[in-house]
C-alpha cells in the first residue's frame, strides 16, 4: 500500500500581521496543494491582500512562517511565481508588448523571448493590434488583460491573483475563468482572492474563507457545502393538521412555504407523515446549499452582507 | 547565490527600463539643457568666492630684482595706480634674491602658502617674467607698463633734461619664461579647478536625485511598485533605480563633456585651464568615480526619504532640507580646497557624504594617489550600507514590513494601514 503524498505549493502556519496596533491578519494557516485552483474568500478588510502579500514575501509577517514552492524566503521563488496585484500597476507610456516582456524579465525570462511570447499572448487575447501601442491608450479592461498576460508570460508554476475579476465585464470575467482553468490544466497552481463567491464556486477545488483576519474554513468547496444540511421547501394545501407534528423543530414559514433542514432520517418518513395526515403536498423541493449559504454559516451573516455590498460597489 | 544573481539580474532589468524610459522622454532634453543654468550659477558662486577668498584674490607678482630696482618698480606702481586705480595692476611682493633666479622663481610659484601668480626676476634691463602660460598672457601688458614707467623714472633722475632722457629711452624687452603648470605651480588655477569640480558634482547630483524622486513617486502612484516588490527585493529595486540614473547621468556627462571639450578647443585652446595636480586623465577618472559615489550616497538617501512621499508636492517639501544639507556638505568640503591636509579637510574626507567633494578638491591640488584608493573603498562601503538601510526603511515605513527602526519607534507617526483586503 502506497501513501499518497500531496506536495504543497504554499504552506503557511500562524501568520500574524498588525498595522498601527490593529491586527489585520491574526494567525492564518493555509495549505495550497500543487496544481490546485485555490480561492481565498472574504469581504473587504478581511485580510486577504495582506495574507497574499505575506505569502509572496512582499511584506514579512510579525509572527508565523510560510514556504512558497519549497522556499522559506518567498522572493527566492519569484522566477517561478506570477502575481497580479489588486491595484493594477503598469507604466502608462510603455507599449503593451514591452510591458508584458518587462514583467517576464523581472522574473527571469529573457526580454527577446518575452517579446515573442507577448506577441502570441496578445494575439490569443484579441489584442494583437495593440502590441505596439502604449498602455495609456487601452481601456481599463484591456490594460488589466495586458497585466494578466504579463503575470503568466514566464509560465510560472504558481499564479497568485488578487481580486482578478474586479473591474472586468461579464465577457472578460468568462475569459479570465477560462484562462485560469487553462493554466491549472497546464500544471500551474492558481491561488486567487475574491469577494465574488460565484467565481470561487465555479473554479475552485479548495477554498479558504477569511473574516476578521482569521481563516474560518479551509477545505474543499464540497466540504464547505457539506457543513450545511440540504434545505427543504414544502408547500401544502392544508394549513394545519396532525401532519404538522411531523415537521422538524426548525421549520418556519416564509412566502407561503415551509422551510427547514432535511432531517437526519431523510425525506421518506416525513413524506409518509404528510401523505397520511392529508397535508395536500403542492411543492416539495430539496435544495443543496450553495457556497454562499456555506459562507454565511461559516463567516456569519455580517461578513456575507459586507461581501454583497463589496460586490455591488465593485462589480 | 542563485537568489542573489536573480536579484541582481532583476535589478538590471529595472535599471534598463528606467534608463530607456528616461532617455526617450522629453524631460531628458531639459536634463541636458538644465546644467547650463547651474553652471552659470556656479560661475557666479566662483566669482563671489574669488572676492572673499584672499588666496584666490588679485594676481600677485613676486619681484626678485635688485633692491633699488625693486623699489623703483613699487614707486612706478604707486604712480600708475593713482591714475588707473588700484585694481588695474597686480600686487607686488618684494623677495630678496637668493641663488639662481629661475630656481628661486619656481620655488616661489610652488609655494602654496604665499601664493604667487608669476615671478619677475632678472634686472630692469633684462627682465624675466616666469609663470604659467595663461598668467603670462594676462599679465604681460601690466608688467610691461610697470617696467617702462620704472625705467622712465630712473632715467629722469639721471637726466633731468627731459629730451636727453627721451633719447636714451628704449622699449623694455620682457622675456617670458612659461612653466609647466602640471609641475604643481599654479595653485590659484588649481583651486579654481577644485571649486568648479565641486560645484559641477553638486548640481549634477541635485538634478539626478530630483529626477529619480519624481520617477519613484510616479511608480507609487501607478502601483507599479507592487509588481516590482513582488519580484525583486527592495534593495534590488533601489539599486536598479540608482544604476539607471547613474547611466543617465553618464550619458549627460558624455554629451556635456564632449560639448565643453569642443568649445574649449574652438574658442580658448587646450592650454587655457592648467592641469590639476594628478593630471587630467586621472582627475577626470577620479571625477567620474567621485561623481558616482556622491550620487549613489546622496541618491540612496533621497530615494529612501522620497519613497515616503505620495505626490510631487511632498517630494518637493522633503527635498528642500536635503538640498540645503547638500549645500552644507559642499561648503564643508570646500575646506579641502584651501587646506587639503587640515583637520576640516580630513573630517570632510571621512564623512561619507562630503568625502567625494573633499577628495575631488584634493585631486586638484595634491598629486598623491593612495588617499584616493582609500577614499573610494570607504565610499563604496557606505554606498552599500546606505542602500541597505534606506531599503529597510522603505520596507518598514511604506510596506509596513519588518521591525520598526529605533528612529521610527521614537518618532512614530500613526498612519492608516496601506493594505486592505
Amino acid at each position: 500500500m502506497r501513501a499518497e503524498v500531496t506536495r504543497l505549493a504554499i504552506e503557511a502556519r500562524g501568520l500574524v500581521k498588525s498595522f498601527g496596533g490593529r491586527r489585520a491578519v491574526d494567525g492564518i494557516d493555509i495549505a495550497v496543494p500543487e496544481g490546485a485552483i485555490y480561492g481565498v474568500l472574504g469581504p473587504n478588510g478581511a485580510g486577504k491582500t495582506t495574507t497574499l502579500r505575506m505569502l509572496l514575501g512582499i511584506i514579512d509577517p510579525d509572527e508565523g512562517h510560510r514556504t512558497l514552492l519549497g522556499e522559506a524566503q518567498p522572493l527566492r521563488a519569484a522566477p517561478r511565481v506570477g502575481y497580479l496585484p489588486e491595484e493594477r500597476g503598469l507604466y502608462p507610456s510603455m507599449p503593451c508588448q514591452e510591458a508584458i516582456a518587462f514583467m517576464g524579465a523581472l522574473r527571469g525570462l529573457p526580454l527577446k523571448e518575452g517579446r515573442r511570447r507577448a506577441t502570441t499572448l496578445l494575439g490569443e487575447a484579441g489584442l494583437g493590434e495593440w502590441a505596439g501601442k502604449p498602455i495609456r491608450s487601452l481601456s481599463k479592461g484591456m490594460a488589466q488583460t495586458v497585466q494578466l498576460l504579463g503575470t503568466i508570460v514566464h509560465q510560472p508554476r504558481l499564479i497568485v491573483l488578487d481580486e482578478p475579476f474586479s473591474g472586468l465585464d461579464a465577457l472578460n470575467q468568462g475569459r479570465l475563468e477560462g484562462l485560469i482553468r487553462a493554466q491549472a490544466e497546464g500544471g500551474a497552481t492558481v491561488l486567487f482572492s475574491t469577494h465574488v463567491i460565484a467565481h470561487a464556486e465555479r473554479l475552485c477545488e479548495r477554498i479558504a474563507i477569511i473574516a476578521g483576519g482569521r481563516v474560518r474554513f479551509e477545505g474543499s468547496v464540497a466540504d464547505a457545502r457539506g457543513r450545511l444540511r440540504p434545505q427543504v421547501r414544502l408547500g401544502t394545501r392544508s394549513e394545519d393538521g396532525p401532519w404538522r407534528a411531523a415537521l422538524p423543530a426548525d421549520a418556519h414559514r416564509e412566502g407561503g412555504l415551509w422551510l427547514f433542514e432535511l432531517p437526519e432520517t431523510g425525506i421518506e418518513p416525513l413524506l409518509h407523515a404528510l401523505i397520511e395526515g392529508h397535508a395536500g403536498i403542492e411543492t416539495l423541493a430539496i435544495e443543496r446549499p450553495g457556497l454562499h449559504d456555506a459562507f454565511v454559516a461559516i463567516a456569519g451573516q455580517a461578513a456575507a452582507d459586507t461581501m454583497r455590498e463589496d460586490e455591488e460597489v465593485r462589480p | 547565490m542563485t537568489g542573489r544573481m536573480d536579484s541582481l539580474r532583476a535589478a538590471m532589468v529595472i535599471a534598463r527600463r528606467d534608463y530607456v524610459a528616461s532617455v526617450w522622454s522629453r524631460t531628458f532634453l531639459f536634463f541636458l539643457i538644465g546644467p547650463l543654468l547651474p553652471l552659470l550659477a556656479g560661475g557666479l558662486f566662483g566669482a563671489v568666492g574669488a572676492n572673499v577668498d584672499k588666496e584666490t584674490g588679485p594676481p600677485t607678482i613676486a619681484v626678485i630684482l635688485p633692491a633699488d630696482e625693486a623699489n623703483g618698480l613699487v614707486r612706478a606702481r604707486v604712480l600708475i595706480a593713482e591714475r588707473l586705480g588700484e585694481g588695474a595692476l597686480p600686487q607686488l611682493r618684494l623677495v630678496k634674491p637668493a641663488g639662481e633666479g629661475e630656481v628661486q622663481a619656481r620655488a616661489l610659484l610652488a609655494d602654496n602658502v604665499r601664493r604667487s601668480s608669476a615671478v619677475l626676476s632678472g634686472t630692469l634691463e633684462k627682465p624675466v617674467l616666469t609663470g604659467p602660460r595663461g598668467v603670462l598672457r594676462d599679465l604681460r601688458g601690466e608688467v610691461g607698463l610697470l617696467l617702462d614707467r620704472t625705467r622712465s623714472l630712473s632715467l629722469a633722475r639721471l637726466f633731468p633734461d627731459g629730451d636727453a632722457a627721451a633719447a636714451f629711452e628704449e622699449p623694455v624687452t620682457l622675456t617670458e619664461r612659461p612653466v609647466d603648470a602640471a609641475a604643481g605651480s599654479d595653485a590659484r588655477a588649481r583651486s579654481l579647478v577644485a571649486r568648479i569640480g565641486q560645484v559641477v558634482l553638486m548640481f549634477l547630483t541635485l538634478l539626478l536625485t530630483g529626477m529619480m524622486l519624481s520617477n519613484m513617486v510616479e511608480e507609487k502612484s501607478n502601483k507599479v511598485i507592487e509588481v516590482l516588490t513582488a519580484a525583486v527585493p527592495v534593495d534590488g529595486i533601489f539599486f536598479g533605480k540608482l544604476v539607471a540614473m547613474l547611466g543617465l547621468s553618464l550619458t549627460g556627462i558624455a554629451v556635456w563633456g564632449g560639448a565643453a571639450a569642443l568649445a574649449l578647443i574652438a574658442f580658448a585652446g587646450p592650454a587655457v585651464i592648467p592641469p590639476p595636480a594628478v593630471g587630467w586623465p586621472i582627475y577626470l577618472a577620479l571625477g567620474l568615480i567621485y561623481f558616482a559615489a556622491t550620487y549613489l550616497l546622496i541618491g540612496a538617501v533621497f530615494l529612501g526619504i522620497g519613497a515616503q512621499a505620495n505626490s510631487v508636492r511632498e517630494v518637493q517639501t522633503m527635498s528642500m532640507p536635503l538640498t540645503m544639507a547638500q549645500l552644507g556638505l559642499v561648503a564643508f568640503a570646500s575646506a579641502a580646497v584651501n587646506d587639503p591636509d587640515g583637520p576640516l579637510a580630513l573630517a570632510a574626507a571621512i564623512l561619507p557624504w562630503s568625502s567625494p567633494y573633499a577628495m575631488l578638491a584634493r585631486a586638484a591640488g595634491q598629486p598623491t594617489l593612495w588617499p584616493h584608493l582609500l577614499a573610494i573603498l570607504w565610499q563604496a562601503a557606505w554606498v552599500a550600507l546606505t542602500i541597505r538601510l534606506t531599503a529597510r526603511w522603505f520596507r518598514v515605513s511604506v510596506l509596513k514590513s519588518g521591525p520598526p527602526s529605533l528612529f521610527a519607534r521614537l518618532f512614530r507617526r500613526r498612519r492608516s494601514a496601506p493594505i486592505s483586503g
